[in-house]
């Protein structure tokens, strides 16, 4: 008897690849939100909006401060109570709610820091040849900005997919809670959450590979 | 023609500039100095809106404004006829020596990008980096940023090119091509007013040095009175120290 049921393990490969496109959906319809929430936020930031400022850093506080878990269930389970209308939330919505919220929060920290590191003497520079504050953000400001996000915001991307595993706990059959039926079925649990955890392990990978060819164009105009 | 009357800026307390009164006529080079601290930058900077003033009248060719009155509009317009070159040089660093000199006409002018470019290409040919177009900042030694960042200044066709200090940043072995650059512009009579602490440029190039101190300009003339025959005890004062610092441009 071998120690690994490799048969086993080949057969899964293509039930959880069936199983895959939700996985990423959810990152991605998740990456996508929280990235224009995470914008509005650092431009409230950066601006100081009035009154808008002080509820911005009550959110980002309490989305860091939390567990994603403890707020997936707020929103899966605590939601429909307090809010009628919401008489239920499906548990794919409450995860992309979820993970919107709890990376926009730390996403906008990190778009403000990026922004307000931009030496502040081109900014001067581009108004002294009276460009306008729009003109000033769009060509000058944002893509040095985004090169110094791109990294950090590819990394919360990747924690954001590992993050969907979570949405099993709310009853969401995606690649994990499809490995939890597959192993309660045959009870082979190692042969089938190594298999799960390798399917991670390659999409991060080839992202950090993009990441890396991301990087490296980006960097271009600054290599000395 | 450029006119500046009765300029007045405060940081919170302090009365940084009390009261400036300076008239610059086409093609006329000033050089403004003084002790550091003395709101010689500061001057500059107001007659761009990168700060704003308190109290003033400033006359720049077709614009006429109350500095307290200006609108969007007004700043606008008085941006778009000074040029400022920074001591930071100040480069745009995700742009190109080419595009850092072609933004200012293709954003602000709304050239073409093509004729942008030919324009900013004619002036890298002036500014000796023709073969730098490509080259962004972070590749450029530092004479050369700030030879592009006069190339950027020039592109703008402004009224009058600010200068703050703009070799003060610069290793000294960067200094000669900088100031080169700028005698040649001078020579073209182009419009300066430049803040140095070069008093040989002061003396070869300037058709008036004006000396500020405390937020005032406190004497003016033409370099060969004011250097040789300084009337206020402090400009006396200054020039001693400085000129005891760079000896080799005292008064023969
Ligand atoms: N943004 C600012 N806020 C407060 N004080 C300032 C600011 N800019 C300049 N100052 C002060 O104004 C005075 C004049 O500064 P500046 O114009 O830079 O002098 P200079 O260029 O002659 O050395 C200094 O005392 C400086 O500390
Ligand atoms: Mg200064």
């Amino acid at each position: 008897m071998s120690i690994l049921d490799l048969d086993y393990m080949v057969g899964l490969v293509p039930i959880l690849l069936r199983y895959l496109p939700l996985t990423l959906a959810m990152a991605a319809a998740g990456m996508a939100l929280a990235l224009v929430l995470a914008c509005g936020l650092a431009v409230i930031r950066v601006l100081r909006i009035p009154g808008l400022n002080g509820v911005t850093l009550l959110f980002i506080s309490f989305f860091r401060g939390t567990p994603l878990l403890v707020q997936l269930f707020l929103f899966y389970y605590g939601l429909p109570q307090v809010l009628a209308f919401l008489t239920r939330i499906d548990g794919i919505t409450a995860t992309i709610m979820g993970l919107t919220l709890h990376f926009a929060a730390y996403m906008a920290e990190s778009i403000r820091a990026a922004i307000v590191g931009v030496d502040r003497s081109q900014t001067e520079a581009a108004l002294s040849i009276g460009m306008t504050n729009g003109q000033l953000m769009r060509r000058i400001v944002l893509p040095q900005a985004t090169r110094v996000a791109v990294p950090t915001l590819m990394n919360y991307f990747i924690d954001m997919i590992k993050a969907t595993s979570l949405a099993f706990t709310l009853g969401v059959t995606e690649l994990m809670g499809a490995t939890q039926k597959e192993a309660a079925g045959s009870f082979l649990y190692f042969e089938a959450f190594i298999t799960v955890a390798v399917f991670y392990w390659v999409i991060v990978e080839l992202l950090a590979w993009c990441q890396r060819r991301l990087e490296t164009r980006l960097n271009e105009a600054y290599r000395r | 023609m450029i006119q500046v009357a009765n300029l007045v800026k405060r940081f919170g307390d302090a009365t940084v500039l009390d009261g400036i009164d300076l008239a610059i006529d086409q093609g006329e080079i000033i050089v403004v100095i003084g002790p550091s601290g003395t709101g010689k930058s500061t001057l500059l900077r107001c007659l761009n809106f990168l700060e704003r003033p308190d109290a003033g009248h400033l006359t720049l060719g077709d614009l006429d404004v109350d500095v307290t009155r200006a609108t969007r509009a007004d700043i606008l317009a008085a941006r778009r006829r000074t040029a400022f070159v920074f001591q930071n040089y100040a480069l745009f660093a995700n742009k190109t020596a080419l595009e850092n000199i072609a933004e200012g006409l293709i954003v602000v002018n709304r050239w073409p990008r093509a004729k942008a470019h030919a324009r900013a290409r004619e002036i890298l040919q002036r500014i000796g980096l023709a073969d730098k177009a490509d080259a962004y900042p972070a590749s450029l030694s530092g004479g050369q940023q700030q030879r592009v960042g006069i190339g950027r200044a020039m592109a703008a066709q402004a009224e009058v090119i600010l200068f703050d200090e703009p070799t003060s940043s610069l290793d000294p072995e960067w200094v000669e091509e900088v100031l080169a650059l700028m005698k040649q512009l001078a020579a073209e009579r182009q419009t300066m007013l430049v803040v140095t602490h070069e008093m040989g440029f002061a003396r070869d190039v300037a058709d008036r040095v004006v000396f500020m101190e405390g937020g005032r300009i406190v004497e003016q003339g033409p370099p060969s009175r004011l250097f040789n025959a300084p009337r206020d005890p402090r400009t006396r004062d200054f020039l001693r120290k400085v000129l005891a610092a760079q000896p080799a441009i005292q008064s023969s």
